[in-house]
């Protein structure tokens, strides 16, 4: 249904903390000054919001080396409604000082997993990509597909729905996609900043645009003096009409699917 | 284990210096500082050994437990003379990597319990004998978070994890039971499946015998009975939460100290 593997994997090790959030954290706290390793599990705004102050005192104000994992970033919980969404945790935890973990793909996990240096918080969602299609080795900042129309640049899942819409695009007509899977400029190879200067950027988070991944990449090429020759951004819009419906929906609204971010090729061509 | 003739003698040295360090500082909460420091001294000289662990939730009291490290010779006269000025490691809620034993930084009410009922888990987990302690304060049980914590370790059955309440009856602006009622907080506790006692908080032999270890294997909650400000001119009075002491109070808090202490 949900946990059971892991439940039976981690034996006594696996705690459910209940419907308590604040204290889940401040648990959690406790064990990670004793040095143990924890996981800490939601549903991604009972994780970074509900709990706010104990992630601030109790874990960044220490530095444990907590990992807390918010399932559902962005839309993902769809109909269940705004109250499920998770569209400014990237933003609230990387103000905390927290590393900001969006893996891309499933076998992202497999590496994301094992960064334990600091206060961690990973955002899951789900792997947009076609079954066939395969992707380089994960690198938090990585380009998935080449092209010769700006550069793409799509936080976590959402680089998966790009690389579906944009494929089979003439090499020349499509941009080169890349999939970020780390908030900040910490890990941005310095090919990105080389192929920035003078070209388009695009960028698709779904994610409030105050704080994201767009405004930080935005302040970075003001530091450093590079001048894209446009910058585009597109970010979760929230709920603009007051309706609500299924990831897709949203995505939709906030021009953030496969047929928008087709649209925004076809009109830059 | 030092007698309570000499705890006297030591709280006497221990409450005059508590008073000096608000007085030259000109700072306030020495009501709080007054009801509980009765009670750090006895834990820390009495009862806890060198691998228990003490959370201080009711941040605000940090002067109190500065005094009992000093009491204790981990803190030096010349680290409490740098009490609540600039570029500190000592301000008024317990921070910074210098305060010996401290393991979190507190002050904001209701994290205390979840953080001490985490190390009680971990202690649990590492099969390490150790008790947990941790002090709130009366008020702090309107926080939600306090009555989370005490759900889930009652449900784990902590019995390393002792908590004790501070029980002073005031709280910012007013009375705690004027405030949202809380006077039956034993009978609330206890509902919740804890073990809990209430003792004279300002009697040094009471509260010794209250951190006595149940023979139940829950969770200790120990409520002190005590007085806001206790031996000064504004014992029990809301001023005691907010006001530094006058050159005139401060004198005659003094005087108090060695009349009420006398051995």
């Amino acid at each position: 249904m949900a946990l059971e593997k892991i439940r039976a994997a981690f034996g006594p090790r696996f705690v459910n903390a209940g419907v308590a959030e604040q204290n889940m954290v401040g648990v959690a706290a406790g064990m990670a000054r004793e040095g143990l390793q924890v996981i800490v599990y939601s549903i991604a705004p009972f994780i970074y919001a509900r709990p706010f102050e104990q992630i601030r005192n109790n874990i960044c104000f220490e530095g444990l080396p907590i990992r807390l994992v918010g399932n559902g970033g962005g839309y993902a919980y769809g109909h269940m409604g705004p109250t499920h969404h998770a569209l400014e945790d990237c933003a609230v935890m990387s103000t905390l000082g927290l590393r900001v973990l969006v893996p891309a793909f499933d076998e992202d996990l497999n590496e994301i997993v094992k960064y334990v240096s600091g206060p961690t918080y990973i955002r899951l969602g789900s792997d947009a990509r076609s079954a066939a299609r395969t992707i380089p080795t994960y690198a938090p900042w990585r380009q998935v597909l080449d092209g010769k129309n700006g550069l793409l640049v799509a936080l976590g899942p959402l680089a998966g729905v790009a690389l579906d819409a944009l494929t089979n695009w003439e090499f020349k007509k499509r941009p080169a996609v890349w999939a970020v899977c780390e908030l900040g400029e910490g890990n941005v190879p310095q090919e990105f900043w080389e192929k920035v200067a003078g070209s388009s950027i695009y960028i698709i988070e779904e994610h409030k645009a105050e704080g994201g991944i767009g405004m930080q990449l935005a302040y970075a090429f003001l530091k450093k003096g590079i001048q894209p020759t446009r910058f585009l951004h597109r970010h979760a819009l929230g709920y603009p009409f007051g309706t609500y419906g299924s990831q897709e929906f949203h995505r939709r609204q906030s021009g953030l699917d496969s047929e928008s971010i087709k649209k925004l090729f076809l009109q830059s061509t | 284990m030092r007698s309570i003739k000499k705890i006297c003698a030591l709280l006497k040295k221990v409450k005059k210096r508590l008073l000096k360090l608000h007085f030259d500082t000109n700072t306030g909460h020495i009501g709080g500082n007054f009801s509980c420091i009765d009670t750090l001294i006895v834990l820390h000289h009495l009862v806890m050994k060198s691998s228990d662990r003490f959370i201080l939730s009711k941040g605000h009291s940090a002067a109190a437990l500065y005094l009992t490290l000093w009491s204790m010779g981990k803190i030096s006269e010349e680290d409490l003379e740098t009490y609540a000025k600039d570029n500190t490691f000592f301000a008024c809620h317990p921070s910074g990597a210098k305060v010996p034993g401290l393991l979190f930084h507190t002050g904001s009410l209701g994290h205390g319990f979840s953080l001490a009922t985490g190390l009680a888990m971990a202690a649990k987990h590492k099969k390490i004998n150790r008790q947990i302690f941790c002090l709130c304060s009366d008020g702090e049980w309107q926080e939600g978070s306090c009555w989370e914590a005490l759900a889930f370790a009652v449900h784990h059955k902590l019995k390393n994890l002792t908590i004790l309440i501070d029980e002073n009856g005031l709280q910012g602006f007013n009375r705690v039971s004027e405030v949202i009622s809380g006077t039956d907080l034993k009978e609330r506790i206890a509902a919740f499946g804890a073990c809990v006692r209430r003792v004279d908080g300002h009697n040094l032999l009471e509260i010794k015998k209250g951190l006595t270890p149940p023979a139940s294997g829950k969770p200790l909650v120990l409520i002190l009975k005590t007085l806001k400000g206790h031996g000064l001119h504004f014992e029990n009075l809301l001023e005691s939460h907010y006001l530094p002491l006058t050159e005139t109070q401060y004198n005659m808090a003094l005087k108090k100290i060695d009349e009420d202490l006398k051995l």
